[in-house]
């Protein structure tokens, strides 16, 4: 019989890996952080163009332009969270494993509460035309469910959270940098994290 | 003295078995084998082990064309289980005194 601490020791560390979703797929993020891009190029189009995205923007702000931007970052919110959700159940099926486990149920509740909460916030700034706090809103909120999921995947998803938290703060600080924080956040971040990702794990 | 030894968890693949499954309601046979780095066979013997001693039941089942085992503890399993912590933990803290 081996020592008792090392046979505990050994438990808590098989109960605490076991609970843990590892069924993200890198490339997912890598796709992510793509279509935000082309969502923000979209958006720095209808507003900006011809001036860079800091200067004043080229048109006044309307209700139609806000619905087109809206309903795009809805379609590459909804693209974004079939893609993750597909690529994974994917990779499940590819290592034969269960893909709807209580790791991934844990995994998420974790990400999706302060995600849901946010996306309600998010739609009370829109009701009360608080529009230049979304970028703020939505960079927070979801850091805040990267990092609460960490502890229930592969636990290098907080320092996706960690620059999501902290694009969010700067943003709130800076409005006029907005659209280019939101692409960093959701666009670069992404793909950077999604190829470290791939190739760390999945090569 | 409190608790129990139990000798179905003097394996150390076992032991790890029944940890994951204090812990996750349910866990599948390829996951298990990823998880503790064991063979088919070995992994198969293991759990027809704790099967036997009504400690885990086995449910079968179909991912796409793929069968897809999964396990989950009895509650004759958890107690067994507790028991044999509660004789580690005991035993540590006699060491102590």
């Amino acid at each position: 019989m081996k020592k008792p601490e090392q046979e505990l020791a050994e438990i808590k560390s098989m109960m605490e890996r076991s609970t843990r979703f590892l069924s993200l797929s890198g490339l997912s993020g890598i796709l992510t952080g793509t279509y935000a891009l082309i969502g923000a190029s979209l958006a720095y189009g209808w507003i900006y163009y011809p001036n860079s995205p800091i200067g004043p923007p080229s048109t006044d702000y309307n209700e139609r332009l806000l619905h087109q931007v809206l309903i795009t970052a809805l379609i590459v919110m909804v693209l974004a969270i079939s893609t993750a959700w597909i690529m994974s159940q994917n990779k499940s099926k590819k290592n034969a494993h269960a893909f709807l486990s209580s790791a991934s149920k844990r995994f998420a509740q974790a990400l999706f509460i302060p995600v849901l909460v946010g996306g309600i916030f998010c739609l009370a700034l829109i009701m009360r035309e608080q529009i230049e706090w979304l970028v703020p809103a939505t960079l927070i909120f979801y850091g805040i469910g990267l990092v609460n999921a960490s502890h229930f995947t592969l636990s290098d998803i907080k320092y996706l959270g960690y620059c999501q938290l902290f694009l969010g703060v700067i943003s709130a600080f800076l409005p006029s940098l907005g659209l280019i924080l939101w692409s960093i956040g959701f666009g670069v971040v992404h793909i950077i994290y999604g190829t470290m990702m791939y190739y760390k794990y999945e090569k | 003295m409190e608790g129990n030894y139990d000798k179905a968890f003097e394996n150390v693949v076992r032991l790890r078995v029944m940890s994951i499954l204090m812990v996750n309601e349910e866990y599948d046979f390829n996951s298990f084998k990823e998880m503790l780095d064991v063979t088919d066979g070995n992994l198969a013997s293991h759990l027809k082990n704790l099967e036997k001693q009504e400690y885990i039941e086995v449910n079968k089942s179909f991912v796409g064309r793929k069968p897809l085992t999964t396990y989950t503890a009895t509650k004759t399993g958890k107690k067994a289980f507790q028991d044999h912590l509660d004789f580690l933990e005991n035993l540590i803290n006699e060491n102590k005194s």
